[in-house]
């Protein structure tokens, strides 16, 4: 009863200190648990993989620092599996603050695959416009809102986009969202100039996405960390993704620890209360001070 | 008239944007184009006079030394100095993203960490509430909080893990149960998949059914000049 009564008061900063031990220790201790791959992920590596040697994937950085450690090692994958194929990289962003995350993975990926900017990969940086920038893309073409690149260079001066007229020549678009750009990318590009599309986005809109897997509006839907990680095993690359995982694997197991543990003291709660101050049991005597009722939570 | 001319441009506009997808021939074809470069160049502006709104709002509030004026002041000055940064970041290095450039390192070690650091805290703040509110209290909520719990066990290696110890000790306590095949079998994947793509996408399709309706609807009125809370200042 005491443990019951102990677990019905239990500080929120408990709870906190919990996830935060949860979540450090298995990434100090780096370590590759099996994953699983999932058929949306195996869907969208098959699409990437593809695409022919010379062939053309761009990028769209639709995400901030918010989401960096979801998103940004899905792209190291993806771009590590297109820079091993010598696939070609054009890179943009929908979201102004994402576009320094996408050069930093360019960089680092280019680095390791030995690439050269302008010859295997470009960036041609953030245009406003949303919508009407995809819609703009497919039927004006890239010069009428890319005339240069992110360092103000000609887009022309790199070789393989002299060929590169609108999305007729881009194998695959690779979404990498967490917000609304990703649907509008399938409604506008896809839809409307049949351009080939492979979403990763944030684990929390993963399922939002289904519909398009399933309508076949999408080639291969990446989702969260978990995706990201499969993406790794699956370029034989493990990093960010998988080491991730342990924190994650650990932080659910808590959740659904505390949450069984949770239900265990309400049940017991509800017992004495039922009972009655008089009866045989005098219960938990957390009624009073449970947890059973939602509290609005508050930054500590 | 400061009602009527917006209401105009608004009604041509938006039945020229309809016809432009109905008839992609000249000139609505090259006229949708058109629109669509207005619009970037438009939204473009917007980000000013948001910038110049932001900046009014925070001066007057310093000004007036209202409550928690320190804040204001801490935005404007971080506005400012980020934004002559830029400027000689763009000057020296050709562009204000370039990560060894001032701006570069205020993005890398301001922003980041700080866009990252709201982000994690959900994370307690989740754990803690699903503690304190996740109860069995009716059929419903019972349904929410197994299904939460299978999806949230078969989306992590943890999941598998537990799974099979417990097929194991199965095979243990019932030997003619075979533990090891038990392991295999996709209690945890399965039923996840299936959550995810039957009742899940149901859900979602109807959930985008109702919000596209609502838009058609909303755009309707719009375009006809029913709706007019937009014109309001």
């Amino acid at each position: 009863m005491k443990l019951l009564r102990w677990l019905a008061s239990l500080d929120r900063r408990v709870i906190y200190a919990l996830v935060l031990i949860v979540t450090i220790i298995p990434l100090i201790w780096k370590s590759n648990p099996p994953i699983e791959v999932s058929p949306e992920v195996q869907m969208a590596y098959s699409s990437l993989d593809k695409v022919p040697a010379g062939g053309i994937v761009m990028f769209s950085i639709d995400y901030d620092g918010a989401s960096e450690a979801e998103l940004q090692p899905m792209l190291m994958a993806m771009l590590r599996h297109c820079f091993s194929r010598n696939v070609r990289v054009i890179m943009t962003a929908q979201w102004p603050l994402g576009m320094p995350l996408g050069q930093m993975a360019l960089d680092s990926a280019a680095a390791e695959y030995h690439k050269v900017y302008g010859r295997d990969f470009i960036n041609v940086g953030y245009r406003p416009g949303g919508n009407a920038l995809m819609v703009g893309l497919g039927k004006s073409g890239f010069r009428q809102y890319f005339l240069r690149d992110f360092r103000g260079t000609p887009i022309d001066s790199a070789p393989f986009m002299r060929t590169v007229h609108n999305y007729g020549q881009i194998d695959r678009l690779v979404g990498l969202e967490a917000g609304a750009s990703g649907d509008a990318w399938v409604q506008y590009a896809g839809a409307q100039f049949g351009l080939r599309i492979v979403l990763g986005v944030a684990g929390v809109m993963a399922t939002s996405m289904y519909p398009y897997l399933d309508a076949k509006q999408i080639e291969g839907l990446v989702g969260g960390l978990r995706g990201a990680a499969e993406y790794e095993m699956l370029i034989n690359h493990p990093h960010r993704g998988v080491w991730g995982m342990n924190s994650q694997s650990y932080v659910h197991v808590l959740i659904v620890i505390l949450v069984i543990l949770g239900n265990l003291t309400f049940y017991f709660e509800q017992r004495a209360k039922k009972r009655g101050p008089g009866g045989r049991g005098q219960g938990t005597g957390a009624g009073e001070q449970g947890p059973s009722e939602p509290q609005t939570e508050r930054p500590a | 008239m400061k009602r009527e001319v917006p209401l105009i441009i608004t009604i041509v506009t938006g039945v020229v944007i309809i016809l432009t997808f109905v008839i992609p021939h000249s000139p609505f074809g090259t006229l949708q184009d058109r629109l669509y470069n207005w619009f970037i160049i438009v939204s473009g502006f917007t980000t000013l006079l948001g910038l110049d709104s932001l900046i009014q709002y925070h001066l007057k509030k310093i000004r007036d030394r209202r409550k928690d004026s320190g804040y204001s002041i801490v935005l404007l000055l971080s506005f400012f100095i980020t934004f002559a940064l830029g400027l000689y970041s763009w000057i020296k290095f050709r562009s204000p993203l370039v990560p060894i450039s001032p701006t570069g390192w205020i993005y890398n070690y301001m922003l980041l960490p700080l866009q990252g650091t709201m982000f994690a805290i959900l994370a307690f703040f989740i754990t803690s509430a699903a503690y304190r509110a996740f109860r069995i209290k009716s059929l419903e909520s019972t349904l929410l909080l197994l299904t939460a719990c299978l999806v949230m066990l078969a989306r992590v290696p943890a999941g598998n893990w537990i799974w099979t110890q417990i097929a194991h000790l199965i095979g243990a306590v019932f030997h003619s149960v075979d533990g090891s095949a038990l392991a295999q079998a996709p209690v945890l994947s399965e039923p996840t998949n299936w959550v995810l793509s039957v009742p899940q996408m149901a859900a979602k399709r109807g959930i985008t059914f109702g919000i596209s309706l609502g838009y058609i609807a909303m755009s309707i009125r719009i375009i006809l000049g029913i709706e007019r809370t937009y014109l309001s200042s």
